[in-house]
């Protein structure tokens, strides 16, 4: 993109990106995404989220502008364009406020008989008072102008001041905009840990005081300033080996004491969040196995999921629908052992089948079991639509996990389990086996490769680990509803391992903690989640094809093809701060 | 002869046959046990295959859009269920304007025109905008990762519509014009359906001639046969792959229209979701890539999902047959693409490299 850029005049760079920066910010505001969080105050009360996500057009316009001048003209040619360019950037945004004020709010004078808002349900006469500050239309337009302006600039700035001063006050905004997002997380760990007290002082309900947000900015500055974490890196390599060793053991031993200590210093709703995390990273650990080691891109993993989920149900509850009064630990291998089953033989018809037709197999499984699950036809087995009710919780000697917190400890036991099944496998023959078969199901097979065994047994191990997610969770839940085992999941799952990274098992983490961590901490965003979600993958897809840990292998193909890859670049990423996994 | 079919026995081959001779005897015993308690006369099978015509020529619809995207791509286009929906859903409000202000009834045919354009504009823009951020960018990338960024655009572009159309469903209007029914072969049909049935008709003969005749759907069937070579003989591929978004984006506003017209209830904005993945099953029916198999298959799944679970499921004793019918159509995508991956009119894509 950067490299056409290259013959293009300045002015048409800058009148361009200003015009997309301008539709940006007109489509959050017409979908109604800046009236809603202008709610939400980020610091004090009149700094609001609302105005961050208006400025989000401009700002791009700005940074963008000033990226591509940057070599071409002086600092000062670039800065002015990309003061321009946020000039530009509320072009459309006025047209926007017009057609507001005579489509909505004064619809007689436009001859209409009524309002745009019948079609356009964000249009609303709210909007048009944030986007004129509420100053009236004509003063309030002209500061629309210099706001989009000033933005533009501090685009422009975040590129082009020199550095030690910029990525000071890149990270020290950044910081302060992230703690006043997450606020109701942040409080949620200080209220465990300190009580109400911090709170008060640091927060006004949701907001961040503008007093600590100053410190809070001054912290991420000095921090990004001073290159504190690039100092600490380079003292730690100084020191002598055996020091070396012994601080990454202590690092270890204290990553593993969090891990445990994590859920009593998050309190019971983010338990709950961790408790899910936990549960997809245990599930994306097995689709890793069928989709990043063997290649079989499966879109019905859900199934897997269900199954284990209703075999627990079936076997341990107490109503009716009960076939068995097994306790949940002896009905837990039972459940495994089901998912394996099933696992097979899903797998055994479609042995045959490769790429996007074995994709849309799959999911017509997925799709089929949750349909049947929902059916009167299965009812008598399965409880239809109704579901299965009152599964007992897991009881360990006479204690019952019954909370959030206590049942993270069961996940967190699962997937350590699962992760280091998955890292034995993939060193192991039959890992070997899988990334042969993923690389050339042919020429594998010319090697001698069982390909049947080779592909059931991806499978069937994949659907045990996810069956083992489903007796997990429908003992937390005591209840299990037909309706939650659709498609989103098995996308959410497939979406969080290509994120993190196809084939990695720390990619696994990182892409579940992306993918399903965010949406639970941003909960009070709920309307614009999926939305987010969306825009997130896109964007993530085009910047970062080959995930944010990848697999070696896999991150040397996907870069091959570019100009100046060094062996170097392409040399396997050790990912830092994995945490209990490696 | 016997030696032969030894030496190349596999069990694999040989358990798939019995399960598709089970499946066979399954269905057979299904139909006659329909058949012979005669439950349903036969105008009421007539009511259901016109349904079923007419469901089937909206799946054939964005069928197509699927087909000529696969065919050109290798690209699963997740969100073009989407697509469909937005054409819909903007158009409603064109509709229900005209309604109100009396024009539909002083000019129906006129005013439906209006609404293929508008809908067929919107459709069109959205196909052509979402190919140009999310998929030119990723051209040559891995197969999976143009995925997951068509999956992120079906849910980006479904919450932009909720955004800017709001959450709630909304009604098409009835068309004076289009109620009533008329007599065919004895059967009294609706109206609303033949017209939406050889509506869809003239829709895909013309794009069979447009992909066939013309020189830019010659271009079109030289990319789908293979990019580079195109490229050199002087195709300009991006200007191929973006007429071809832009015709399924069409069709789809067009199919987005018949849904209106044929079931007026409920326009909103995850209405392209199932539709869009049964639209794929229909592709995958008559073999992706294939103009006439989209189409073929398109029909035909529409029968399939109004007509089997009557005579096929019930005749087999399992109750509440039409709550199972979306699962009997995935039953047929799921057996088709393993007895038969070709699909009806398609080239053998699963023995190709994936």
């Amino acid at each position: 993109m950067i490299q056409n850029q290259l013959t293009e005049p300045t002015s048409r760079i800058m009148l361009k990106f200003g015009l997309i920066g301008s539709i940006v910010a007109v489509y959050v505001s017409a979908i109604g995404m800046v009236e809603v969080f202008s709610e939400r105050a980020l610091i004090g009360d009149s700094f609001s989220l609302g105005y961050v996500i208006l400025a989000a057009g401009p700002l791009g316009a700005g940074i963008f502008t000033a990226r591509v001048l940057r070599d071409r003209l002086s600092r000062r040619k670039a800065a002015g364009a990309s003061i321009g360019a946020g000039a530009a950037s509320s072009s459309l945004l006025l047209v926007l406020l017009a057609v507001i004020v005579l489509g909505v709010i004064r619809p007689e004078q436009a001859g209409a008989e009524v309002t745009l808002r019948v079609m356009f349900v964000n249009l609303t006469p709210g909007l048009a008072e944030l986007l004129t500050f509420g100053l009236g239309n004509a003063l309030g337009a002209l500061i629309l102008i210099l706001f989009c302006t000033l933005i533009g600039a501090a685009g422009g700035g975040a590129v082009l001041i020199r550095d030690p001063l910029r990525s000071g006050l890149v990270v020290g905004v950044m910081l302060t905009l992230l703690i006043g997002v997450f606020s109701e997380t942040v409080t949620q760990v200080l209220q465990q840990i300190s009580g109400r007290v911090i709170i008060n002082i640091v927060f006004v309900q949701k907001s961040l005081r503008p007093i600590p947000a100053i410190l809070v900015f001054a912290l991420g500055f000095s921090l990004a300033y001073f290159r504190v974490p690039r100092r600490t890196r380079t003292r730690f390599r100084q020191l002598p080996d055996n020091r070396q060793q012994r601080t990454k053991r202590g690092l270890f031993i204290a990553g593993l004491v969090l891990l445990l200590m994590l859920p009593w210093l998050t309190g019971l709703f983010l338990s709950q969040a961790l408790f899910l995390i936990g549960l997809y990273i245990l599930m994306g650990l097995g689709l890793n196995i069928v989709v990043g080691y063997a290649g079989l891109l499966d879109l019905g993993y859900v199934a897997f999921f269900a199954f284990g989920a209703y075999a627990m149900g079936i076997l341990t509850t107490t109503t009716e629908l009960g076939i068995t009064n097994l306790t949940f630990w002896t009905a837990l291998p039972i459940c495994v052992a089901a998912g394996v089953l099933w696992g097979l033989l899903l797998g055994f018809p479609v042995l045959r089948l490769r790429g996007d037709y074995l994709a849309i197999v799959t999911l017509g499984f997925g799709e089929i079991v949750r349909i049947l699950a929902t059916s009167d036809w299965l009812a008598p087995i399965e409880g239809g639509p109704q579901g299965i009710l009152k599964i007992p919780n897991p009881v360990i000697f006479g204690f019952t996990l019954n909370t959030p917190q206590t049942m993270y400890y069961l996940v967190l036991l699962g997937a350590v389990a699962a992760g280091f099944v998955t890292l034995r496998l993939r060193d192991a023959r039959l890992g070997r086996q899988w990334m042969s078969m993923r690389e050339d199901e042919d020429v594998s097979e010319a090697m001698g490769i069982n390909l049947v065994s080779t592909k059931l047994l991806a499978f069937a191990i994949g659907a045990g680990f996810s069956a083992l997610a489903g007796a997990i969770l429908a003992a937390r839940q005591s209840t299990i509803f037909p309706h939650s085992f659709n498609l989103i999941i098995s996308i959410n799952i497939l979406a969080g391992i290509i994120v993190g990274g196809l084939g990695s098992i720390p990619g696994v983490i990182v892409g579940m903690l992306i993918l399903v961590g965010l949406p639970e901490l941003l909960r009070e965003f709920t309307e614009y989640r999926f939305l987010m979600y969306g825009i997130l993958l896109i964007v993530v897809m085009l910047v970062k094809p080959e995930g944010f840990l990848p697999e070696a292998t896999r991150k040397r193909e996907l870069h091959s093809d570019e100009p100046g890859m060094t062996p170097a670049d392409a040399a396997p990423m050790e990912p830092a701060g994995a945490g209990g996994q490696d | 002869m016997l030696r032969r079919y030894f030496e190349r026995f596999s069990w694999v081959d040989f358990i798939l046959r019995l399960f598709q001779i089970f499946i066979i005897i399954a269905m057979l015993v299904g139909l006659i046990n329909t058949i012979s308690a005669g439950r349903y006369t036969s105008a009421q099978w007539a009511t259901l295959v016109f349904a079923g015509l007419a469901q089937g020529s909206i799946y054939a619809l964005i069928a197509l859009g699927y087909t000529l995207v696969y065919g050109i791509l290798r690209l699963i286009n997740f969100a073009h269920g989407e697509i469909y929906m937005f054409g819909a859903l903007t158009t409603v409000f064109l509709a229900n304007a005209q309604a109100r202000s009396g024009f539909l009834d002083e000019h129906p045919w006129l005013s439906i025109l209006s609404w293929f354009l508008l809908a067929g504009t919107v459709s069109t823009v959205v196909a052509v905008l979402l190919e140009r951020i999310a998929y030119r960018p990723l051209r040559g990338a891995p197969r999976l990762v143009p995925l997951i960024t068509a999956i992120g655009a079906s849910f980006a572009l479904q919450y932009t519509a909720r955004g800017l159309y709001g959450a709630e469903f909304r009604r098409y209007p009835e068309v004076a014009a289009l109620s009533g029914s008329v007599s065919i072969l004895g059967f009294d049909v609706p109206v609303v359906q033949v017209v939406v049935i050889v509506a869809a008709v003239i829709l895909m003969i013309g794009l069979n001639g447009f992909v066939e005749r013309t020189k830019i759907g010659t271009s079109m069937r030289a990319v789908s046969e293979d990019k580079e070579v195109a490229r050199l003989m002087g195709i300009n591929v991006d200007k191929v792959i973006v007429t071809t978004f832009a015709i399924g984006g069409l069709l789809a506003g067009a199919a987005g229209v018949f849904n209106g017209l044929f079931r007026p209830a409920g326009v909103f904005f995850f209405m392209g979701f199932f539709p869009g993945l049964k639209a794929f099953t229909a592709a995958v029916l008559g073999g992706i890539g294939s103009v006439p198999g989209a189409a073929i298959g398109g029909l035909l799944l529409g029968i399939i999902e109004s007509v089997f679970p009557n005579l096929i499921l019930e005749g087999l004793g399992i109750p509440s047959a039409n709550q199972l019918r979306d699962a009997f159509a995935f039953t047929m995508l799921v057996l088709i693409l393993i007895f038969r991956p070709q699909g009806i009119f398609g080239e053998k894509l699963a023995e190709k490299k994936a």
